[in-house]
C-alpha cells in the first residue's frame, strides 16, 4: 500500500510539473487578456497578443510555454497524519529528476560554489520546500516554477520605519521602475512588509501564491494593492518595457508583525508567465488538481 | 509601425530602409549564441579560426533553448529569448567581426551596440520573454548544432524557421532606441509619482 501511494505521489507531481509550465491558472489568462483589451499603444497590444497566442499553442502542444522553467518550489500542507509524512522530501526529489526528462523542464540547479549545473533540477536544497503541518490525513502541494529573469530582479529594502507606509509605497516603485523590462512584464508585484529580512521576502513570494482576482481580506491592505496597481501602470514601462498602459497584472500584499526598529519591504518581481499549480492527494491515493479544472489522466507525459 | 516578412540572408539596404516600432517575420537561417558561445566566437576570429556557421546576412538569437533528442533527430521544445544586457560587453565587436544582419533577444542593448548597428548595418529587434512554444514551433529544422561542449543552452544551433516573429525593430541603425526613449520617460514619470505620494 505504501509504495503504491508512493509512485502515486511521484506520478502526480511529474505530472503537476508538467500542468504548471504548460497551463497557466485562469485568473492569469483572464488578466491578460484583459489587458490587451485596454491597452492602447499598437505595439503592447501586438506584444501581449502574442503572449495569448504562446500560451494557447503551449497549452494545445504540451510544450513549456516559457524555455526557462524556473527553480522548483513547493509549498506543502501536510497532514499530521498523512502516511509518507517522513518520505516527502525524497518523493519531491525523485519527482523534480523525473520531470526535467519526462516534461521536458531545462536543468536550473547551478552549484553557485562549484559552476555546475546538476542536470536534473536537484541539489542542495533544491528543490526548496516550504513546509507547513495541519491536522487531518492528506496532503496539498502547490508548485512555483520561478523564472530566473524576473527573479533577478527583485529586491529587499530595508527602510527607516518613520518612513512608514509612504516609505514602502516608494520602495515598491522604485525597484518595479529599476526593473524596467527585464523581468518580462507586464509582471505581478509579490510585495512582503514587515517580519524582518527573511520574513518580508518569504512573504512577498508567498503573495504570488494568491490569485490575482482575489484581494487581500484586510480592507486597508487591499487599497494599498489597488493604489500600487494604478501608480506602477503610471510609470509607462509596458510590456516588455517598450511602452504602454500595462507594466503590472497585479499587486498582492503580505505582511507580518515587525520590530519597532526595521521595516524590511520585499519586492518579489514575477514575469507573465506566473506559472503554479495546486494537487491534493488522500491517504488513499486518489490526487485532484485544485488551481485547474483538469484531471490526472488528461495530463499525458 | 511597418510590417515586413523577411528571408534570409538579408540584403544590408533593407536593414537600413527598417525603423524602430517595425515589426518582422523572418524566414531561413537563424543561429543561437548567448553568453559563451559570443567570447568564444571572438577569440576564434582573434587567433585567425574559422567560424563553423556563417551568421553574416542571418539572424543572430540570443535563447538557450530546451531541446530533446528523439530518435538521433534534435527537436527544439521551448525557445524563447534570454535577457540580451549580458552580452552588451561583446556585442559591438561580435558585429564587427561576424556581420548578423538581425540580432534578437530581449531587453535591449546599450550605446555602443546602438553605434555598431549603424556603422556595420544592422537591427536589434525584440521577441517578447517567455514566449518560449510560439518560436519553438516556428522552427521547421534543426540544421545543425556546433560547440555542444558549452552546454545545450549554450551551444550554437542552426535553424531553419519559417515566420519567426512577431520581431519588434527596437533599435536600428539611424540611432534611435525604443529602450532609451521608454527608460527616460519611465524616470521623468517616476519623479512626478513620488512627488504626489
Amino acid at each position: 500500500m505504501s509504495k503504491d501511494l508512493r509512485s502515486i505521489l511521484v506520478d502526480a507531481l511529474v505530472k503537476q510539473t508538467k500542468l504548471a509550465v504548460t497551463t497557466l491558472p485562469d485568473d492569469v489568462k483572464n488578466a491578460i487578456k484583459t489587458a490587451y483589451e485596454k491597452e492602447s499603444s499598437p505595439v503592447a497590444k501586438k506584444i501581449l497578443a502574442s503572449i495569448i497566442d504562446n500560451y494557447t499553442m503551449s497549452e494545445e502542444s504540451g510544450r513549456p510555454m516559457c524555455q526557462d522553467t524556473g527553480t522548483l518550489i513547493w509549498y506543502v500542507e501536510v497532514g499530521a497524519d498523512f502516511p509518507l509524512l517522513l518520505e516527502l522530501e525524497d518523493i519531491i526529489r525523485e519527482a523534480a529528476r523525473e520531470a526535467t526528462m519526462k516534461v521536458p523542464i531545462r536543468p536550473n540547479a547551478v552549484d553557485p560554489i562549484r559552476a555546475r549545473n546538476s542536470g536534473d533540477n536537484t541539489g542542495r536544497f533544491m528543490p526548496w520546500i516550504n513546509w507547513e503541518i495541519k491536522e487531518g490525513d492528506d496532503v496539498i502541494l502547490t508548485l512555483l516554477p520561478k523564472g530566473g529573469g524576473s527573479e533577478f530582479t527583485s529586491q529587499l529594502r530595508m527602510i527607516s520605519p518613520g518612513l512608514g507606509i509612504k516609505g514602502v509605497k516608494e520602495a515598491v516603485i522604485r525597484a518595479v521602475y529599476e526593473a524596467g523590462g527585464k523581468p518580462c512584464p507586464p509582471i505581478i508585484v509579490g510585495v512582503g512588509i514587515g517580519g524582518g529580512a527573511d520574513i518580508a521576502l518569504k512573504l512577498g513570494k508567498m503573495a504570488l501564491l494568491r490569485p490575482l482576482d482575489k484581494r487581500h481580506e484586510e480592507p486597508e491592505v487591499a487599497q494599498l494593492e489597488e493604489e500600487l496597481l494604478e501608480r506602477l501602470n503610471s510609470l509607462g514601462i509596458g510590456p516588455m518595457g517598450l511602452g504602454g498602459d500595462t507594466t503590472v497584472l497585479g499587486v498582492n500584499v503580505e505582511y507580518a508583525y515587525r520590530h519597532p526598529a526595521t521595516l524590511p519591504v520585499a519586492i518579489v518581481t514575477q514575469c507573465w508567465a506566473a506559472r503554479r499549480a495546486t494537487v491534493r492527494v488522500t491517504k488513499d491515493g486518489k490526487v485532484e488538481f485544485l488551481s485547474h479544472s483538469v484531471r490526472l489522466e488528461d495530463i499525458k507525459l | 509601425m511597418a510590417e515586413y516578412h523577411l528571408k534570409t540572408p538579408i540584403p544590408e539596404e533593407e536593414i537600413r530602409r527598417l525603423r524602430v516600432g517595425d515589426i518582422l517575420f523572418v524566414s531561413g537561417r537563424v543561429i543561437t549564441a548567448r553568453d559563451e558561445a559570443h567570447q568564444r566566437a571572438v577569440e576564434y576570429h582573434e587567433e585567425g579560426k574559422k567560424l563553423p556557421v556563417e551568421f553574416e546576412g542571418n539572424i543572430l538569437y540570443h535563447c538557450g533553448p530546451i531541446v530533446k533528442k528523439i530518435d538521433g533527430e534534435w527537436i527544439f521544445i521551448s525557445a524563447g529569448p534570454t535577457t540580451s544586457t549580458r552580452m552588451e560587453y561583446i556585442e559591438p565587436t561580435f558585429i564587427k567581426y561576424f556581420r548578423p544582419r538581425v540580432i534578437v533577444g530581449k531587453g535591449g542593448l546599450k550605446e555602443g551596440t546602438l553605434e555598431a548597428l549603424g556603422k556595420y548595418g544592422a537591427v536589434y529587434a525584440i521577441f517578447p520573454g517567455g514566449l518560449g512554444a510560439k518560436a519553438a514551433l516556428a522552427v521547421k529544422k534543426v540544421v545543425g548544432v556546433e560547440w555542444i561542449d558549452l552546454g545545450t543552452p549554450e551551444a550554437l544551433w542552426i535553424l531553419e524557421v519559417e515566420n519567426f516573429g512577431p520581431l519588434i525593430v527596437t533599435m536600428d541603425t539611424h540611432g534611435e532606441s525604443i529602450h532609451k526613449d521608454i527608460e527616460e520617460k519611465a524616470k521623468t514619470r517616476l519623479d512626478d509619482i513620488l512627488k504626489k505620494l
